[in-house]
């Protein structure tokens, strides 16, 4: 069948003529290949992305209970108070001057005076001693306070420390409390349990990876005929490669899907529950699931990570197959 | 279109498969190669193929000195051949159609351009009506048609055949023959191992006889 005027040559390229179109057109003959190929093994192919859909939901969980909880303390910022414990010797007159002088600073927004009986009367309240505190009635050992309302903004840390150093050297003030300083050490905590959850992820990605690697293993071994047959008849490596890629890929996007699944039917469970946790510290906190950007994000991490895990397993496998 | 000069093949295991091997043939002929099993009919078309590369000697084929060839030029190097083989190795879980669309799919071509190719292959071989079916539920001589229908599909200038009659009955093998000559009339280079003898002596080709990894007698030329 070959043309006589031809050269006897052989050409040793892929034929010129539309390279886009004939790109486009292996990759779609590779796409709804391997569709086909793994709906042809329905359960073994949704096996392989659950378990994948599994590594992805433990860190996607995780993260999204991180999410809320930054989201539930991040309101609390708004309490940006400092407490100025007077000296013993500063009674409720003399605390109302501090607080007028310390009024008139530009840094400061408001300052207001918790006399020595009102600071009892709240600490009697709220601590539950009452009993105990009866036995001080004549000699109140509680300080007169002056809370101050700061006019620099609380994420300003080297201006709030500037602040707190001003109105702890006032002679009449003991001792300057940032009421922010266990919100900060919450949040130092949380930046743990952030990190947690990312070497959590790495190692799940990790897993992720080697499933993939190996599933493609054994789909390079059980397609080995096939395989040499494809090289026989002038198929490139990258021919042979595309469609454990894509496999690779499909199996890491539908893994995605069935995390985001699983992370929802999660929120769904605790939403109930917390909402029942809140209402009793007198709070309406809805559990927040994931938000667009991240519902989008997990399947395409999902996919990504299949991509790669495919791409490193076939590269060694595809090359230890040559036909005989 | 084939040429071999002083080709040797040594395996590894220190078997020597061919020895100071000469062969010529030309574009648009037909040969057989012939010889007891473990001759060295397999190994020179393994050569041919780039399956394996030559210990000693220069193999060219379609203009191009294989041991020249660089190991990512074999796969459009192989593009311009077709094989067919004893056990036609056929990819069972596909359908007649897609085992021979199989070149065309690897070779680049739209989806439009594969169907016509495939169904003019598979109407010159006479399976056309089968094309849907699987090849497990064809018969041994309907197989090895489909497996020359795959090898002839993407209009390879080389046509090389493993004892393609190898499993059939005289009549099959017959036919069999004839699709080659059909192909080799129309400008394909044919070259067959076979060692069916009495098939092949009234046929008029030239046949290349293999002993011990050696040519018996004629000088290796055909064309």
């Amino acid at each position: 069948m070959a043309d006589p005027r031809e050269p006897a040559r052989f050409k040793l390229s892929s034929t010129g003529r539309g390279r886009l179109r004939a790109w486009v057109t292996r990759h779609l003959q590779t796409f709804f290949y391997t569709l086909g190929m793994l709906s042809r093994t329905p359960l073994a192919s949704l096996l392989t992305a659950a378990v994948i859909g599994m590594a992805l939901a433990l860190p996607a969980g995780l993260y999204v209970l991180l999410d809320n909880v930054q989201d539930a303390t991040r309101g609390w910022d708004g309490s940006n108070e400092i407490s100025l414990f007077l000296s013993l010797d500063v009674d409720d007159g003399g605390a109302a001057r501090v607080a007028g002088r310390l009024r008139d600073w530009p840094e400061v927004d408001d300052a207001r005076v918790i006399s020595r009986a009102q600071a009892l009367e709240e600490f009697r309240d709220l601590s539950g001693f009452a009993d105990v505190m009866d036995a001080f009635a004549d000699d109140n050992p509680l300080p007169a306070v002056v809370v101050v309302t700061p006019a620099v903004d609380a994420g300003n840390g080297v201006a709030m420390e500037k602040l707190l150093g001003r109105v702890d050297s006032l002679p009449e003030v003991d001792f300057a409390q940032f009421d922010l300083a266990w919100l900060k050490r919450l949040y130092a905590i949380l930046a743990i349990v952030e990190r947690g959850v990312l070497v959590v992820a790495a190692l799940l990605a990790g897993a992720v990876l080697l499933v993939v690697g190996n599933t493609l293993r054994l789909g390079i071994e059980n397609r080995r005929q096939e395989i040499e047959i494809a090289k026989l008849f002038g198929a490139t490596d990258a021919f042979i490669r595309r469609p454990f890629l894509y496999s690779g890929l499909l199996y890491g996007a539908l893994g995605g899907v069935i995390a985001l699944v699983l992370v929802w039917v999660c929120v769904l469970l605790l939403d109930e529950p917390i909402q029942r946790l809140t209402a009793l510290y007198s709070g309406d906190y809805r559990l927040q699931g994931l938000g667009i950007l991240a519902s989008v994000a997990l399947p395409a991490l999902g996919a990504l990570l299949g991509l790669l895990g495919s791409w490193l397993s076939v590269g060694r496998h595809l090359t230890a197959i040559e036909p005989s | 279109m084939i040429e071999f000069h002083d080709v040797s093949k040594r395996y590894p295991n220190g078997h020597e498969a061919l020895r100071n091997v000469s062969l010529r043939i030309e574009e648009g002929a037909m040969a057989f190669l012939t010889g007891h099993s473990g001759a060295g009919k397999s190994t020179l078309l393994r050569l041919t193929t780039l399956l394996e590369r030559c210990t000693r000697g220069q193999v060219l084929v379609g203009g191009h000195n294989l041991g020249r060839l660089s190991r990512r030029r074999i796969p459009y190097f192989r593009r311009n051949i077709g094989v067919v083989f004893q056990n036609h190795r056929l990819l069972m879980d596909r359908t007649v159609f897609d085992n021979v669309a199989l070149p065309l799919i690897i070779a680049g071509h739209g989806h439009a351009d594969v169907g016509r190719r495939v169904r003019a292959a598979l109407d010159k071989v006479g399976l056309l009506d089968h094309a849907r079916a699987f090849p497990i539920t064809l018969s041994g001589g309907e197989q090895q048609r489909v497996g020359i229908a795959r090898a002839v599909v993407h209009r390879p200038r080389i046509l090389l055949a493993d004892e393609p009659t190898g499993n059939l009955d005289p009549d099959l093998s017959r036919e069999i023959m004839g699709l080659f000559e059909s192909f080799n009339h129309v400008g394909v280079t044919v070259l067959i191992a076979t060692h069916d003898i009495s098939l092949i002596t009234d046929l008029g080709y030239d046949i290349l006889t293999l002993e011990n990894g050696s040519f018996v007698h004629g000088s290796g030329m055909a064309g």
